[in-house]
């Protein structure tokens, strides 16, 4: 306690020099304060990067619901501190804190990274470092706390094997709670780090890289993954939810303004549309639906509990959920003239998600927004998302029509075989739109493209195909800010750096852990952020380390190539993207898969849990055995 | 109908990190919390109507900020401040609640001085803060630079004075009308205070018509 009164004077002086003081100290309302000594498990909830864009990350919300609810342990929250604080933290040696209880970091059970994407691993690597904790997972005895991270990057845990000890793939809810109960019986008996490794080893989705050991072809390509010790899982399968769980309602109210002031709820999780680029769509099957009824209530509650003046109804693709009609309706219904605005993202390119958008009324002050993602013929059945050029006209006619005066489309350059001819089509594609909006009401229409450069992911069918190179991108970027020129048009573009340090760590493996580390040490932090240019630190990084960044980034892999994150399994089968991946070879398009299954292999996977419970709500067609069969004999 | 009420508050802890602006969405959020039949301004984008006193800079405490709002339905004080209580963030702690005349000019026209004390975190030799401040009062302007435009603080002191308390701290009463503020922290400039050596605490607002605040 005299050490938190220290820390407090400390901070009084500091913080009057910081930008935006208040990411800094807690006591937002709903946080959730619990006595330290009454208490015999904490845990740490780190997101990697500023307080403004972790606090509404919807994963973390719902895992400190989940443990705060344990009376036996406690949940508080870190972030990456800006540069001035963490300048000023490194100066006057104070370790980095929690924000519920100013405790340090490394004095935590358990800290766990969320990292939704792989341009915070030289931010993860610095706030261990600021938390005075060594770096390396093998130079962590038993005082420092056990280092868990999970979220859609560690699919592909390889490049931070060295650094954390222990990667929950998949879906946190159940998972977390279970380390968490394994880490208090192995706290009580005493034991040592490697029994603890060992031990949570054994949950179903838990990776703990340091009982493997990658090995390579002289060509530098990956052979397999050796296991160290018998016991441990030659494959790791990600877990899953059978059922959504019980959804967050007790939001954390920030006392200042951050990136998103909302309530979040989930509607649904998985994609069945199969866009060939899209790591979520693949590693979030099957696809579980929340009911009308309990959206509402959730909405209902959770704005009882906040107060907030916005909701976001989450999903990859909000169209496919089955009564969204009816889910819109019933907002309208309750939620009419109260002042609210409530968001619909990723909707499907018809009028109907103009009928959809038109009645959550007051949501119009902002833009609509569509993503195309490709806008020649080719591209869209190379990439499996097949959307008409009429229909998207007419779509864009009847938002201009019924009062949105700015339609933001979203498209991605880079697909695999990509021409320039495909790129023209997509300035030629928005001015057409815009001539449609001209037409419907005149001058004040604007068309906002913004065109991000595709990265392939692991996990998904184009996790064989070469990223694009830098040169060729500036040239299709040029073309485009070229032709998107004038009056009522607007390109935002993504630069091909970034674009570049993403691809690396993206299909990276083991060895990069020195990359990373190197980078860091030169500097690298906020990788996500353009404020810091960090490309050339990388760049020297790869050298010191003898590797070749073209290596990861720009080779087309072969067909039968093992991959470093082979031994992680999504539950969708390799063989089934390697299917698709043939598909885009030869423009074979594949469609809804609630349609038609297409043996991804997400029923096989988790068919037990689907037994278990008949009456969950997934969306995969129900397959009678001998449609079963023929999905396991549908060819490689 | 609307029904306007006044209140009383205190801004301790991390909330004197939240800003003026933020200040005002705490509250927007803290009614809805409390659902409160809170009045709407009419318009393409109806928002409730709430007035603050003054704005108190980033990072300053308070024992003593205003804050109105309406309501479409009249409610008991004293439900009005329990079912408030129950729904503020920490750091925020409700004084009193009064009910004011709806006809009452905007909060901050009314708005005339604010005092401050001002706290030290390092040991400051008082004998010299004392004499400086001598020096500052006799002074007929203080010219000073705010912001690129040039401007005299000496007319928005109205009183500066060190009290010999345990602890000792500064006293400042400083204009707070709407377009001429006098700020704590370039009063502490003047006397060459660094301003993240001190806590800042404001202990009152003088309004035009002080018969309105039952003390």
């Amino acid at each position: 306690m005299n050490q938190e009164k220290s820390l407090l004077d400390q901070l009084e002086r500091i913080l009057p020099l910081v930008e935006k003081p208040g990411r800094y100290v807690g006591g937002e309302y709903n946080s959730v304060v619990k006595n330290w000594e009454e208490v015999s498990t904490k845990i740490a909830l780190v997101f990697p990067d500023i307080y403004d864009i972790g606090l509404s990350n919807l994963g973390l919300q719902i895992l400190y619901e989940n443990i705060n609810q344990r009376e036996d342990c406690l949940a508080e929250r870190a972030y990456s501190p800006w540069q001035d604080m963490e300048d000023f933290l490194r100066k006057n040696k104070i370790p980095l804190y929690s924000l519920e209880t100013k405790a340090a970091l490394r004095d935590f059970d358990v800290l766990g990274f969320t990292l939704p994407y792989e341009t915070l691993y030289t931010n993860t690597l610095n706030l261990l470092n600021l938390s005075q904790i060594p770096i390396h997972s093998e130079q962590r005895g038993m005082e420092f706390p056990l280092i868990v991270a999970g979220g859609h990057a560690t699919y592909n845990p390889e490049p931070m094997a060295l650094f954390i000890d222990a990667f929950l793939i998949g879906e946190g809810e159940d998972i977390l709670l279970e380390v968490i109960d394994a880490y208090k019986i192995w706290k009580k008996n005493d034991r040592s780090k490697h029994e603890l490794l060992l031990k949570i080893s054994s949950i179903d989705g838990v990776y703990v890289p340091s009982l493997y050991e990658p090995q390579y072809n002289s060509d530098g390509t990956f052979l397999n993954m050796k296991i160290k010790n018998k016991s441990v899982p030659k494959k790791v399968t990600k877990r899953i939810m059978g059922k959504l769980p019980y959804a967050p309602t007790r939001f954390i109210v920030p006392s200042i303004s951050v990136v998103h002031n909302r309530i979040a709820v989930e509607i649904m999780r998985g994609c069945t549309r199969g866009c060939r680029f899209c790591h979520a769509g693949m590693i979030n099957r099957p696809i579980r639906e929340r009911t009308v009824q309990e959206i509402i209530q959730t909405i209902e509650t959770g704005l009882q509990n906040t107060g907030f003046e916005e909701v976001a109804l989450l999903s990859l693709s909000s169209s496919d959920y089955t009564n969204v009609l009816g889910l819109v309706d019933e907002i309208s219904n309750k939620f009419a003239g109260k002042n609210l605005t409530i968001s619909l993202p990723s909707l499907r390119i018809d009028s109907f998600s103009v009928d959809l958008m038109e009645k959550l009324k007051g949501s119009r002050q902002g833009g609509f927004t569509l993503a195309p993602e490709a806008a020649s013929e080719r591209m869209r059945k190379i990439i499996n998302k097949p959307i008409s050029e009429e229909m998207l006209l007419t779509t864009a006619f009847e938002i201009f029509k019924r009062g949105w005066h700015t339609l933001k489309l979203y498209f991605m350059i880079g697909h695999p075989s990509e021409t320039l001819e495909d790129v023209a089509e997509i300035a030629a594609l928005c001015k057409k739109v815009l001539a449609v909006g001209v037409k419907a009401i005149g001058r004040r229409a604007k068309v906002h493209a913004g065109v991000s450069t595709f990265v392939p992911k692991p996990h998904t069918p184009f996790q064989w195909v070469a990223c694009d190179q830098q040169e060729s991108i500036r040239q299709k970027q040029n073309l485009l800010r070229e032709q998107l020129k004038g009056p009522g048009l607007k390109f935002n573009w993504t630069d091909p750096k970034e674009t570049m340090m993403e691809a690396w760590l993206s299909r990276g493996d083991r060895r990069l852990a020195q990359v990373i580390e190197t980078a860091w040490k030169n500097g690298a932090k906020f990788d996500a952020w353009q404020d810091f240019k960090n490309y050339d630190t990388w760049i020297q990084a790869f050298s010191e380390a003898n590797l070749d960044p073209d290596f990861y980034v720009h080779r087309e892999r072969s067909i039968d190539e093992v991959f470093p994150w082979d031994h992680i399994h999504p539950g969708v089968k390799k063989t089934y993207l390697k299917t698709e991946y043939l598909n885009s070879l030869s423009l074979q398009l594949r469609g809804d898969c609630r349609e038609q299954c297409y043996a991804c292999g997400i029923t096989q996977t988790f068919n037990h849990l689907r037994k278990e419970d008949p009456g969950i709500v997934w969306k995969c067609p129900n397959l009678s055995s001998k449609r079963s069969k023929n999905e396991l004999s549908i060819p490689n | 109908m609307n029904y306007r009420y006044r209140i009383n508050y205190s801004k301790k802890e991390g909330m004197r990190y939240t800003s003026n602006l933020d200040i005002h969405k705490m509250w927007e959020r803290t009614f809805r919390r409390a659902k409160l039949p809170l009045a709407y301004s009419q318009g393409f984008h109806p928002q409730p109507k709430i007035q603050q006193a003054s704005p108190l800079p980033l990072g300053f405490l308070s024992d003593y900020e205003i804050v109105d709002f309406f309501l479409d339905q009249e409610m008991d004080l004293s439900i009005l401040i329990n079912t408030l209580r129950n729904s503020l963030p920490s750091g925020i702690v409700v004084n009193s609640i009064i009910q004011v005349d709806l006809l009452e000019p905007a909060l901050q026209t009314q708005t005339i001085a604010s005092e401050y004390h001002i706290y030290f975190l390092e040991e400051f030799d008082i004998k010299i803060i004392v004499e400086r401040i001598q020096e500052l009062k006799s002074k007929e302007n203080i010219n000073r630079i705010r912001r690129g435009k040039s401007y005299d603080l000496r007319p928005l002191i109205i009183d500066l004075e060190i009290k010999q308390e345990d602890p000792c701290f500064l006293k400042m009463f400083l204009k707070s009308k709407d377009n001429a503020t006098g700020r704590p922290e370039e009063v502490l400039s003047e006397l060459n205070i660094p301003v993240e050596f001190t806590r800042i605490i404001r202990k009152k607002i003088i309004l035009a018509n002080e018969l309105v605040v039952n003390k």
